[in-house]
């Protein structure tokens, strides 16, 4: 059995700036990710991050209040204000940290990070490196963190590249550990840690037209839910406007920053027609975009009738599309056969990030000693019930750190993990099923199973929502987590190396806990708020839905509760842009 | 337009092949179908333990570099109906250890990476709270470079890595070359002295493979170039003997 005093299960930005932040805090971390660091989902954001760094002529009234509040505006006053006070606050500090560990940001004329408009924010702050800012950052954090791993003694600082982690080790009320399979050699081991953090990512993966890569699939949102640990708001799903017809591969929100036109059938820019629209135009916030996007669809006026619509860059010309957007260019090319400097790109709404998620403290602490969580898995709240583009970026640098720190301290205090039968009770548990997975070689089909998830999910619980087709959803993912009981292992046998097979099916087991609790906490929230938007209950209701919806499992399904939203500064108002 | 794709995967498990062997699968057609897609159609309906690497499947993570129909390419960005009109053949990158089917273990070409110190090393201390500052023009110097994803095609498919596995490579090369002509770092030196060695910088043979198959069409070679210049003016210009002598 191995030991670290931390361990963190995810290597994208929130889980390296952990690790960072307890490394410097002397505290010996390993770091676990079923991927190499630099495949993390972190990379393929593009467009930037937010912070009020006043770089940008229109931007130097900015403060990190005014940033608070375009967030929990946003957010449609579901956010918990102080902690999105903490994100923005902490915002300039962190993204310049980025910069001096070498992130080579897009500058200014005066050699000063360079930040561009993004929907829902009243000043231009998003610092971006063209559009290729998450990879750029999470390369320069890997960076950093290789520096501090060779600098190391004694493994203070341990990377487990490919390390597939299944299933958490409780000891007394306590997370002391977890146990995951060394994919490369098909071993399981067991982690004995005196803190855990998960850092997972996103579960956009349950949805079948999403821009989240193959490994968002909330598996790390299901283990804690399965240990105890409730998930909150996941009825909460960004829908980003613009992805790319067929693949669903993102287009930066800061195509539209740039400039960009959404356009109709007839060429027209429909934004102007719709009253919530109509003044921000295409840099309007994400759901409300999003949404006017479905209904000039519906109404038909789809390019050629069809389910897209025009992003037109044409008119940026051939030197900014370069400057600016040079990975747009070369995805629209390799994936759509486009090219946006001289033709219009095709364009869809799709799932693009997971609101809800584990719950946790503004600390990153949950509801279980020991076990933390920070980035895209956790909901603490500060994107509340729509998040605002280059958000996300952000929540992960700063309360990766903030995380790390309360680690720190918790280990600190609570002492060492003890050894005890826990661990090797964990390891017989999840030997066991392992087996069960990979003997049964007969029984339901795997694709089917994820097909009509990611199906029902689109079809069912997408921009639009109402009762019938939530019930509906209700009851099929409810069937589908039945089937899984018996699902079949494609093929037969094979070694337990890089054995693929059993991931997809631990994955798949996720993702259905997953959707199973975005349904049901959309089907009980009565009311249209951000991202959640029901047919039947149109407007927002203050008086009885202003609140988190927590998930806990309960013989096999969510069992619904209800928490507080900490409110602040701000009273709750219309959302006018 | 075909219905049905053949594909050729190079398959072996460590713990039950001798040696490596081509197993067939039939995938149907769909419009649009890249590599990746019919790689995931077998793995979720035929053959479960098929193994490859994805994550980001748009281009951008650098997961699934292999070798497809007789060069190599990412599976996510290759379409189908691109590289053969009824047969694919796959193989896993070249020059390193197959952990298993399509999944080489990279320890080695993650080494080359760690060694070149691959981290800002800034010549002076940042300001509490404020960035270094860096020119547009400045900043330009590293369009391209930063780029790389570290999928490790230009570095498994160069001949030279062939006939020296030690060779540093261009990739490893191209990130020290992205910290030299960084505005904001000062080890130019130390890191000059660390790839001016027997398995270093002069050994590219300027082939180019590194350009030809860089799927983000970045330029290696001559980033190679770009420090076998500077390794030469630092010589002419402090006199030096270079490196190891």
């Amino acid at each position: 059995m191995k030991y670290h005093q931390a361990i963190i299960i995810g290597a994208g930005l929130a889980g390296l700036r952990a690790a960072v932040e307890l490394n410097q805090n002397n505290i010996k971390v390993a770091v676990l990710s079923r991927v190499h660091p630099v495949r993390s989902h972190s990379l393929a954001a593009q467009g930037g991050i937010n912070a009020a760094l006043g770089n940008h002529p229109r931007g130097k009234a900015d403060s990190p209040e005014k940033h608070a509040f375009d967030t929990v505006k946003g957010s449609d006053y579901l956010a918990d204000q102080p902690a999105a006070l903490k994100m923005t606050q902490e915002a300039p500090l962190r993204i310049r940290e980025m910069e001096n560990w070498g992130c080579p940001f897009s500058r200014t004329h005066e050699g000063l990070i360079a930040q561009r408009p993004f929907g829902g924010a009243g000043y231009p702050r998003t610092a971006y490196a063209t559009d290729k800012t998450g990879h750029v950052l999470l390369h320069t954090l890997y960076e950093k963190a290789v520096q501090l791993e060779q600098a190391s003694e004694r493994e203070n600082f341990v990377f487990y590249d490919e390390y597939f982690v299944i299933d958490l080790v409780i000891d007394e009320g306590r997370c002391v550990g977890v146990v995951a399979t060394e994919m490369a050699s098909g071993k399981l081991e067991v982690f004995r840690a005196d803190a855990v953090m998960f850092a997972t990512g996103g579960a956009g993966k349950m949805y079948a037209n999403t821009t989240n890569a193959l490994i968002s699939t909330g598996l790390g949102m299901a283990i804690p839910y399965r240990n105890g640990v409730p998930l909150k708001d996941m009825e909460f799903v960004q829908f980003h406007p613009t992805t790319l017809y067929g693949s669903n591969i993102l287009m930066t929100e800061g195509c539209r920053g740039e400039g960009g036109f959404l356009t109709n059938d007839q060429g027209e820019r429909f934004l102007a027609n719709y009253p919530d629209s109509a003044v921000a135009m295409e840099v309007s916030p994400r759901d409300i975009t999003s949404r006017n996007m479905a209904k000039e669809m519906l109404a038909g006026r789809g390019i050629g009738g069809k389910n897209y619509l025009h992003l037109d860059l044409t008119h940026l010309g051939e030197k900014k599309i370069m400057a600016r957007l040079p990975g747009i260019r070369d995805i629209a090319m390799n994936f759509a056969g486009v090219d946006p400097i001289t033709e219009p790109l095709p364009v869809q709404p799709g799932q693009h990030y997971t609101m809800g998620g584990i719950s946790t403290d503004e600390n990153c602490a949950t509801v279980l000693p020991g076990f933390y969580a920070a980035g895209e898995c956790t909901c603490i709240s500060v994107h509340g019930a729509n998040r605002l583009g280059g958000n996300s970026l952000l929540e992960t640098i700063v309360f990766g750190a903030i995380g790390g720190r309360a680690m720190a301290e918790y280990i600190t205090t609570a002492g060492a993990a003890k050894k005890s039968k826990a661990f090797e009770e964990a390891e017989a548990r999840v030997e066991k099923e392992l087996s069960e997975m990979e003997g049964r070689t007969e029984g339901e089909s795997f694709a089917e199973i994820k097909e009509t998830m990611e199906n029902t999910m689109t079809e069912k619980v997408f921009i639009f929502r109402d009762e019938e087709q939530l019930s509906e959803a209700l009851s099929t993912i409810q069937k589908l987590k039945e089937r899984f009981k018996q699902v079949a292992f494609p093929g037969s046998g094979g070694s337990r190396i890089f054995n693929f097979g059993l991931y997809n099916i631990m994955d798949l087991g996720g993702n259905l806990d997953a959707a199973e609790c975005t349904v049901a906490g959309a089907l009980n929230r009565t009311e249209s708020r951000g991202s959640h938007f029901r047919n039947d209950y149109p407007k927002r209701d203050d008086a009885n839905w202003l609140k988190h919806t927590l998930c806990y499992l309960e013989d096999e399904h969510p069992r619904i509760e209800y928490g507080e939203v900490t409110m602040g500064l701000w009273e709750p108002k219309e959302r006018k842009y | 337009m075909r219905k049905e794709y053949t594909f050729k995967i190079l398959r072996y498990d460590p713990e039950k092949d001798r040696k490596p062997h081509y197993q067939s699968f039939r995938v149907p057609y769909q419009e649009g179908m890249t590599i990746l897609d019919g790689l995931f159609y077998i793995q979720y309906n035929l053959d479960g333990t098929l193994a490859f690497r994805n994550a980001c499947r748009a281009g951008v993570c650098g997961s699934c570099s292999m070798h497809i129909n007789g060069r190599y390419r990412l599976a996510c960005e290759t379409q189908v109906s691109h590289v053969s009109r009824g047969s694919v053949v796959l193989r896993p990158m070249a020059n390193l250890p197959i952990a298993k089917d399509l999944i080489t273990d990279m320890t080695k070409f993650w080494d080359k990476y760690r060694y070149i110190q691959p981290w800002l090393i800034a010549g002076k201390p940042a300001q509490e709270n404020a960035e270094y500052t860096q020119s547009p023009d400045e900043r330009a110097n590293l369009d391209l470079i930063i780029d790389c994803t570290l999928c490790g095609i230009c570095t498994q498919s160069c001949t030279v890595t062939a006939t020296d596995e030690e060779y540093l490579g261009p990739a490893a090369l191209l990130k020290a070359e992205r910290f030299i002509a960084d505005s904001r770092d000062s080890a130019d030196f130390e890191r000059l002295d660390l790839i001016d060695t027997e398995h270093g910088l002069w050994k590219c043979h300027t082939i180019y493979n590194c350009q030809l198959l860089c799927p983000k069409k970045i330029n290696p070679t001559g980033s190679i170039k770009s420090l076998q210049r500077r390794m030469v003016h630092r010589y002419l210009a402090y006199n030096e003997p270079s490196g190891r002598d």
